[in-house]
């Protein structure tokens, strides 16, 4: 690294990215050094086929955690898996993790959930780290300051052979959002109107951070939902820059740093926040005041207007290629252009996956549903992230709030996110969905989902239709 | 990985922007844990119907597109989820480049891996070369990776391009871990400054 290079002021970004650059090969892409591996069950089979294959070994156990999430069942643990298949790819890691020396959290472990939620609930996701694991919402852990993104099968195995990547460096760009939330908007809602914006590639090829009031004002779940849907844009990942806020989730968790350690740590992370004057390639400036509770209509997460907006019209598409996706999606969702949202009933309602299936998220829903009555039209689950998330959220209490309001209470995985697992839609079944894709089929062949808030997904519960939650009674 | 110079073959329209990975192969597809045996399930709900039947119009199943090599599409193809198995899934089918407007990050990484051309062209030439795929019988393409170049025998020709590195491990189907063990020096060092933390360590014993 030359003198000079530093004498420029650097984005949150850059120092991460200086600070992890192992070689940077003449005419080739730098070599950056991965600090963390996360690893579950779907991705990583053929990567360690790949290992055996060549005679390598994993370089970096120390550096590797695995968890199973993706295909597991949510009903009550003990129970044999029915899908033999599943069954073989859950082995299939536990005996890859045995063999090459990775730390699994198991089926029965009492800490396994979704990878994006246990890493930070953990500890072992920190400030500062390059993070990556087989699954594009890593970018949830970037909420942390640190650099995480996805990768595919044949970087994974880059990974556990080098622990290295070869990468191209991302563009940099920052959303600004000034402001403040209204109340009944939240993080998810921020998320799908900065989507709603700059669409759904509005990002590729681009590392976002995102800064502003109402950004520093979110807690870290809310930080980590912001960051989770960045992929949605097409982002590299998104950043927020470690503070108080950061360091005090951190603080004393299980495998964080402890006494000197962690007084050396918070020194190095208070370094990392952008340098005053550093410039990004874009700068796109978001008005909070202009978010509303949204409710995505289509097939991607940019299709999304205000709870009490409409439908759109297709003569509101400029481009062609738009119009006809938008005519095609609304074919798929059953829905006709100008319906107003609110008179769009549910069948079904999932409140769950790494975007929001935080003690948090949980607790917000908990406050509608409290006193109230799921809809006798729609069958509702409740989904924590993981099973420390469920012992925390029963202390409190949470699980009667939703079983007495006729909620299905269940055991942690990534369930109806993507419905793996036995969680899925019927054809032609409606769902509110806490999770981060609406795409064709994501959660069940043939079934219409809608993106929204916690709050807004148990709502719709007990509405039995989606409703505005700027005007919900709370019991 | 196989390397990748010239091809020429047969072109099929999808006609679609935002084409996401999910699409590509639906999550019911993921659970196998080879590498092999996707294209079967390739854009499967597309193809297929809830029993198993043929979606006779959907361009796949069309006789004219029999045995395509070349799938063009619109802007933002390989969206969504991390899965390789898309990418599998288009090279067991059949597929050695994909032309589309824009390509996702991840999606375009995977292809990469595994010798599957992503080829980006402008909104207008993605147009011109669907409109004659969809008009002429058998429309077949050439692609050069060497001089960088599309073109047909009717007159349509173009330029795309591609950053060096890439190109170079493309055309030598190089084994790009073997590449990065090369610095296993440079690995060394850094990990001997930056070694895992205690709380790594203690994860380790605990499981
Ligand atoms: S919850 Fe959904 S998005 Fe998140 S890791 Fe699981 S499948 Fe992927």
């Amino acid at each position: 690294m030359g003198e000079t290079g530093h004498m420029l002021p650097r984005t949150l970004f850059e120092k991460l990215w200086d600070a992890h650059v192992v070689a940077a090969p003449e005419g080739q892409s730098a070599l950056l050094y991965i600090d963390l591996h996360l690893v579950h069950e779907v991705t990583s089979p053929q990567a360690f086929d790949g290992l055996r294959a060549n005679g390598r070994p994993v370089r970096q156990p120390l550096r590797t955690v695995a968890t199973v999430d993706h295909n597991i069942p949510t009903t009550p643990r003990g129970l044999p898996i029915t899908d033999p298949i599943a069954a073989k790819q859950i082995e299939a890691l536990q005996k890859n993790c045995r063999e090459f020396g990775v730390p699994l959290f198991d089926m029965d472990s009492a800490e396994q959930g979704i990878v994006h939620v246990i890493g930070p609930e953990l500890g072992i996701t920190l400030p500062g780290m390059t993070i990556v694991c087989g699954d594009s919402h890593t970018s949830t852990h970037g909420a942390f300051g640190s650099l995480a993104f996805g990768i595919g099968t044949s970087e994974v195995e880059h990974v556990l052979a080098t622990q290295c990547l070869p990468q191209k460096k991302p563009k940099t760009m920052q959303i600004h959002v000034t402001g403040e939330l209204a109340e009944g908007v939240t993080a998810k809602d921020l998320a799908l109107g900065i989507i709603g914006r700059i669409g759904t590639d509005g990002a590729t090829g681009f590392v976002i951070e995102y800064a502003g009031d109402p950004v520093r004002a979110l807690s870290m779940e809310g930080r980590m939902t912001l960051c989770n849907m960045s992929i949605e844009a097409g982002a590299r990942a998104g950043l927020i820059e470690p503070d108080e806020t950061t360091f005090a989730y951190v603080s004393g968790r299980r495998f964080a740093p402890k006494g000197k350690d962690w007084e050396a740590a918070v020194g190095y992370w208070r370094t990392l926040a952008g340098d005053p004057g550093a410039q990004f390639d874009r700068v796109i400036e978001i008005d909070a005041a202009m978010l509303a509770p949204f409710v995505t209509w289509g097939t991607n997460p940019g299709m999304v207007v205000p709870v009490s907006a409409r439908v759109p019209e297709l003569n509101t598409f400029a481009q062609e290629s738009d119009r006809r996706a938008a005519e095609q999606a609304l074919a798929y969702m059953g829905l006709d252009p100008g319906t107003p949202i609110e008179s769009i009933a549910v069948d079904r309602v999932f409140i769950g996956s790494c975007t929001n299936s935080r003690i948090e998220d949980l607790r917000a829903a908990a406050r509608v549903a409290k006193g109230q009555h799921v809809n006798p039209k729609v069958r509702a689950m409740v989904v924590p992230g993981s099973q420390t998330i469920k012992r925390e959220a029963e202390q409190e209490g949470l699980h009667r709030i939703f079983l007495d309001a006729g909620f299905e209470w269940r055991e942690s995985g990534c369930s109806m996110c993507l419905g793996m697992n036995p969680d899925i839609l019927q054809p032609g079944e409606r769902c509110a969905s806490t999770s981060n894709r609406n795409f064709e089929g994501r959660q069940g062949r043939g079934g219409r989902t809608h993106l929204v808030s916690p709050m807004m997904a148990a709502a719709a519960a007990i509405a039995g239709h989606f409703t505005d939650i700027r005007n919900w009674r709370f019991q | 990985m196989q390397p990748f110079r010239k091809h020429t073959g047969k072109v099929v329209p999808l006609d679609k922007v935002n084409v996401d990975t999910d699409q590509i192969i639906p999550k019911q597809f993921l659970k196998r844990i080879e590498r092999t045996g996707f294209g079967e399930f390739l854009f499967y709900d597309w193809r297929f119907s809830g029993d198993g039947k043929n979606i006779s119009d959907f361009v796949l199943h069309m006789p004219r597109y029999q045995n395509a090599s070349i799938l063009v599409a619109g802007k933002n193809f390989g969206c969504g989820s991390s899965r390789e198995h898309a990418v599998w899934a288009l090279m067991d089918f059949g597929f050695r480049v994909v032309i589309a407007s824009s390509f996702a990050d991840i999606f375009a990484n995977n292809s990469l891996k595994n010798g599957l051309l992503t080829v980006r062209l402008g909104d207008e030439q993605i147009g011109e070369i669907t409109r004659r795929a969809k008009e002429i019988d058998d429309y077949r393409l050439a692609i050069d990776l060497e001089t960088l170049r599309v073109e047909d025998d009717r007159g349509f020709a173009a330029t795309f391009t591609m950053d060096e590195f890439s190109r170079h491990c493309l055309l030598n189907g190089l084994d790009d871990i073997g590449l990065t063990l090369q610095h296993e020096a440079e690995i060394a060092a850094y990990e001997a400054q930056h070694p895992a933390g205690a709380e790594m360590r203690l994860i380790a014993r605990i499981l």
